[in-house]
């Protein structure tokens, strides 16, 4: 019996990246994962817990753990999301005891994309090719709540045909932050213009990122520019075979 | 308020000058923590932080065992104790003593909490002239302004405004050259510290079991403020202190290393009270004057009183991607950066500017290089939390709030999500002027024909 | 009093402490002395120090070289044993401060060096410990252009871990511990080192 595993798309591929969603489940197949889709998922909840309506996040919250309570193992393409579960529905949650035995159970079980493959799985080759130059782009909640750092780099380097090239400010914020992105727009593209020339100085092809909330900063960005380099999220190139 | 810091921080952002400056010297302050903190040059690095915490965390939890014990150390060794409980008193405090004194000129060495109680306006009305005489400080005290950044308050100028500001306050020749510009400040400031009645300091560490002040510089103004005037006057918050001497071996480098790279830096002063019977030198009487200005409310608060751990190294400013845009003058109160976005509400209250703990993408690079591993990001979302507790309990209403509302009760109803979702979908092309916020900047992503939601059921149908 | 009272009062509160509550027990203080034989400790603190050095072998070379320093400029010296010992003060250039604080201000003022001794050194940083006192002036070593301090080799200590850890309290020697880790300098304008800013622009060691 293959293992299986729940796919936590998020709220945002779910309706902007499907083919995100889509390219996770390939690379998972591929590997030998019977992958299934919980219809019932909407969102984490992090959106309101970040602008501060804890009361609403926790409704949401709720939700998320009644649809993946019996899930084995559920994958996720986003760091944030991921740590959203795993690190602050035990804030949230401190005085629902309830939920917060849920949660205990749950959170343990949800696994950021890339962290699934190398410490899961075990896999750091997983078939892909991918002609081209990349630059990879730190999400900051994968990178400083998860400490996935090295992980989706050793996915990188194993696909064939991909040369991967280090930005001199990988781990610099791209300025998504959330409702950031809008109540402060004029900082946050401030903060995506380093980010874009960083990218240019690298002079790949592509940026890829594991947060989808970093790609539609770091493609709009882009696009906006029209500086031909395209924006993809780490499962769209692991997929491609 | 809110559109003043809007405003602000547009003029920050539109300021070509101040962009490439601030990027360029928060980047090197960075490098140079960076390097003073490599396995090679600090291998206990973490655990010199999670100690750090500890020891401050223990501090602040038994604060007023180590006031009382701070206040009776520098009793004896024949300094005297000042209790301030607002700005109001220290400026009372330290103006009535000026006065009595028939002190005319006061210099002062770097202290951030002067600035906060305002005392230099106090001092002038007072009759007495306050000459700042760190660098950076005494550049911005001639240009009328604020301190931009804890560590280099004069990080947005360039060396042709000096030389303009130069030639226009002090006369003479204008010098573009920096260090002619040293020379210069030098000269003038010599000069007062010899002829000052009073010396103002800041106190980086007070030591509990010593009943000393500890102020850590580089460039010897406040050596020379605590040394040459017959009087010395520190003021410094109630959080400073730290219980024993010996803490300072943990707390010296890491302040050194998290703000410029080096475990050391120039002079490190351990003031205990005036000079003792038989010393050459040093000043007459030593006056020690404990802040408290909210932060008895701060630490009223278990989880955020960890703000009061911060020993102003300055390295979460140095690393914000949001302080590296809108720099710090941008920030209202006295303190800037993530430290600034999340002391300045509580000490003067959310309501002050309800939208700075939202000024932050929460990265959580600030966490990562506090010396004392202050939770930044955890107490800007109760700050923000806090905020909209207050809109609710104020009855007032926002799009945000509603829209919110609306949103978690459509998460929990996952085909109606789905309708809707894929309703809007269809309408975005349309949506133009909503989607401003975001359009303004970068482009909106395109509208895909399915959801994955949609595609994994043809999947799956299709299998 | 008020304020004392109602702050102190403000803060058991916020802790939820009673008046003349032992506080809870410390972490220890964070202390680690290393290993190092003299000549290690020497030779770190002639690597790091910030500025010239030159370790003498006799009372005669220590204060033939100091005279070199000293020579046709206007210095000051604390009027400290140690410097009396090596002939320091007796050289003609050197003038040991005295008098009242406004006096000695006053020569330290006018003069290009100042010469000190120094209680410890710190070898891994390079670093000298001057602590005030009768025989040791704070601003000898602050006012002149160029710091000179004269430091016995069996006061080198490996750092401020040995230093705190010998010296639980400096208060209880002296109201004035300064560590001095190099020349006065800043970055304040564009972020560009210069030195000399107020203190002396230029420090020399000469171990003895």
């Amino acid at each position: 019996m293959p293992a299986r595993v729940s796919l936590f798309v998020t709220c945002l591929v779910d309706q902007l990246f499907p083919q995100v969603g889509l390219a996770m489940t390939e690379v998972l197949e591929r590997l030998g994962y019977a992958v299934d889709f919980p219809e019932a998922q909407t969102c984490c909840g992090q959106p309101a817990f970040n602008s501060g309506f804890r009361g609403e996040a926790r409704a949401v919250g709720r939700h998320f753990l009644s649809v993946f309570g019996s899930a084995d193992y559920i994958v996720c393409p986003s760091g944030s999301c991921t740590s959203m579960v795993r690190h602050h529905y035990g804030e949230i949650f401190h005085k629902d005891a309830e939920a917060l035995a849920a949660a205990t159970q749950v959170g343990p079980r949800v696994f950021e994309f890339s962290e699934f493959l190398l410490e899961v799985a075990g896999r750091e080759d997983v078939g892909a090719c991918w002609n081209g130059t990349v630059t990879y782009h730190d999400p900051c909640h994968a990178l400083r709540e998860l400490n996935i750092r090295e992980q989706p780099r050793r996915l990188l380097r194993q696909v064939r045909g991909l040369e991967l090239r280090e930005m001199d400010i990988a781990e610099e914020c791209c300025g998504f932050g959330g409702t950031f992105s809008v109540k402060f727009g004029d900082v946050s593209s401030a903060m995506l213009a380093t980010k874009i020339a960083a990218i240019r100085r690298t002079g790949a092809q592509a940026v890829v990122s594991s947060d989808a909330s970093c790609l539609m900063q770091l493609r709009g960005g882009l696009t906006r520019a029209g500086l031909g380099v395209r924006a993809l999220h780490l499962a769209e190139v692991l997929a491609a075979a | 308020m809110a559109a003043a810091f809007h405003q602000r921080i547009q003029e920050a952002l539109l300021d070509e000058r101040l962009q490439t400056a601030l990027y360029a010297a928060t980047g090197r302050l960075m490098d140079k923590r960076k390097s003073g903190v490599t396995a090679q040059q600090c291998p206990d690095y973490q655990e010199l932080r999670a100690h750090a915490h500890l020891i401050k965390r223990h501090t602040m939890e038994n604060l007023d065992y180590y006031l009382e014990l701070l206040a009776r150390k520098v009793e004896e060794h024949g300094g005297k104790v000042a209790w301030c409980r607002d700005a109001g008193e220290v400026q009372t405090f330290v103006g009535t003593l000026a006065k009595e004194r028939g002190i005319r000129v006061a210099v002062k060495s770097k202290s951030m909490l002067s600035e906060e109680v305002a005392l230099n306006e106090a001092l002038e009305r007072y009759g007495v002239e306050p000459v700042e005489t760190d660098l950076g400080e005494f550049i911005i005290q001639l240009a009328g302004e604020r301190p931009f950044h804890i560590l280099a308050p004069a990080m947005h100028k360039t060396r042709q405004q000096v030389a303009d500001l130069f030639q226009e306050k002090l006369g003479g020749k204008r010098e573009e050259e920096i260090e002619k510009q040293t020379r210069i400040a030098r000269t003038v400031l010599r000069r007062r510290f010899l002829e000052a009645g009073l010396g103002i300091s800041g106190a980086n560490f007070l030591i509990a079991e010593s009943g000393a002040v500890v102020v850590v510089e580089n460039e010897g103004n406040a050596r020379l403020a605590t040394s040459c005037p017959p009087v010395h006057v520190a003021v410094a918050g109630i959080e400073k202190v730290i219980p024993r001497a010996a803490d300072l071996a943990l707390f010296l480098p890491l302040l050194g290393r998290s703000a410029t790279g080096q475990p050391l830096t120039s002079y490190t002063s351990f003031l205990s009270g005036p000079r003792r019977a038989g010393d050459l030198d040093g000043p007459e009487e030593f006056y020690l004057v404990l802040v408290d200005n909210g932060r008895s409310r701060i630490l009223a608060d278990r989880e955020k009183r960890q703000t009061l751990y911060c020993i102003r190294c300055g390295a979460c400013l140095n690393i914000c991607p949001v302080f590296r845009k809108i720099g710090g003058h941008s920030y209202p109160g006295t303190y800037s950066g993530p430290i600034g976005a999340i002391l300045t509400p509580q000490a003067l209250g959310i309501s002050h500017e309800p939208e700075l703990p939202f000024a932050s993408s929460l990265c959580g690079a600030c966490a990562e290089v506090c010396p004392v591993k202050i939770d930044i990001p955890k107490i800007l979302l109760e700050l923000r939390s806090e905020v909209r507790k207050t809109e609710t309990r104020e009855r007032r209403w926002n799009f945000e709030k509603l829209g919110f509302g609306v949103w978690a009760w459509l998460m929990r109803r996952p085909r109606l999500f789905e309708l809707v979702g894929t309703a809007m979908l269809e309408l975005l092309p349309a949506a133009g002027p909503l989607l401003k916020p975001w359009t303004e900047w970068r482009d909106f992503p395109h509208p895909p024909p399915k959801t994955f939601r949609q595609l994994w059921r043809a999947r799956k149908a299709g299998a | 009093m008020a304020a004392r009272e109602h702050i102190l009062h403000k803060v058991r509160t916020a802790l939820g402490r009673s008046a003349g509550q032992p506080p809870a027990e410390a972490p220890p203080a964070w202390l680690r002395v290393p290993e190092a034989g003299r000549e290690r400790r020497v030779r770190a603190m002639l690597e790091r120090f910030h500025g010239k050095t030159r370790r003498t072998w006799s009372p005669d070379e220590a204060r033939d070289y100091v005279a070199g320093v000293v020579r046709g400029r206007r210095a000051v010296a604390s009027p400290h044993p140690l410097l009396e010992q090596l002939g320091i003060l007796a050289l003609p250039e050197v003038q040991a401060v005295s008098g009242r604080p406004e006096d000695v201000r006053d020569a330290c003022a006018g003069a290009d060096i100042g010469i000190t001794t120094a209680e410890y050194g710190l070898a891994d940083t390079g670093a000298l410990v001057v602590m005030a006192s009768a025989a040791e002036s704070r601003l000898v070593s602050l006012l002149p252009g160029l710091h000179l301090a004269v430091l016995p080799i069996d006061r080198l200590l490996t750092g401020l871990d040995e230093l705190l850890t010998l010296l639980p309290d400096p208060a209880a020697v002296s109201s004035s511990m300064v560590l001095i880790g190099g020349p006065s300098k800043t970055a304040d304008i564009e972020q560009i080192l210069t030195l000399g800013v107020h203190g002396p622009t230029e420090i020399e060691l000469v171990l003895v």
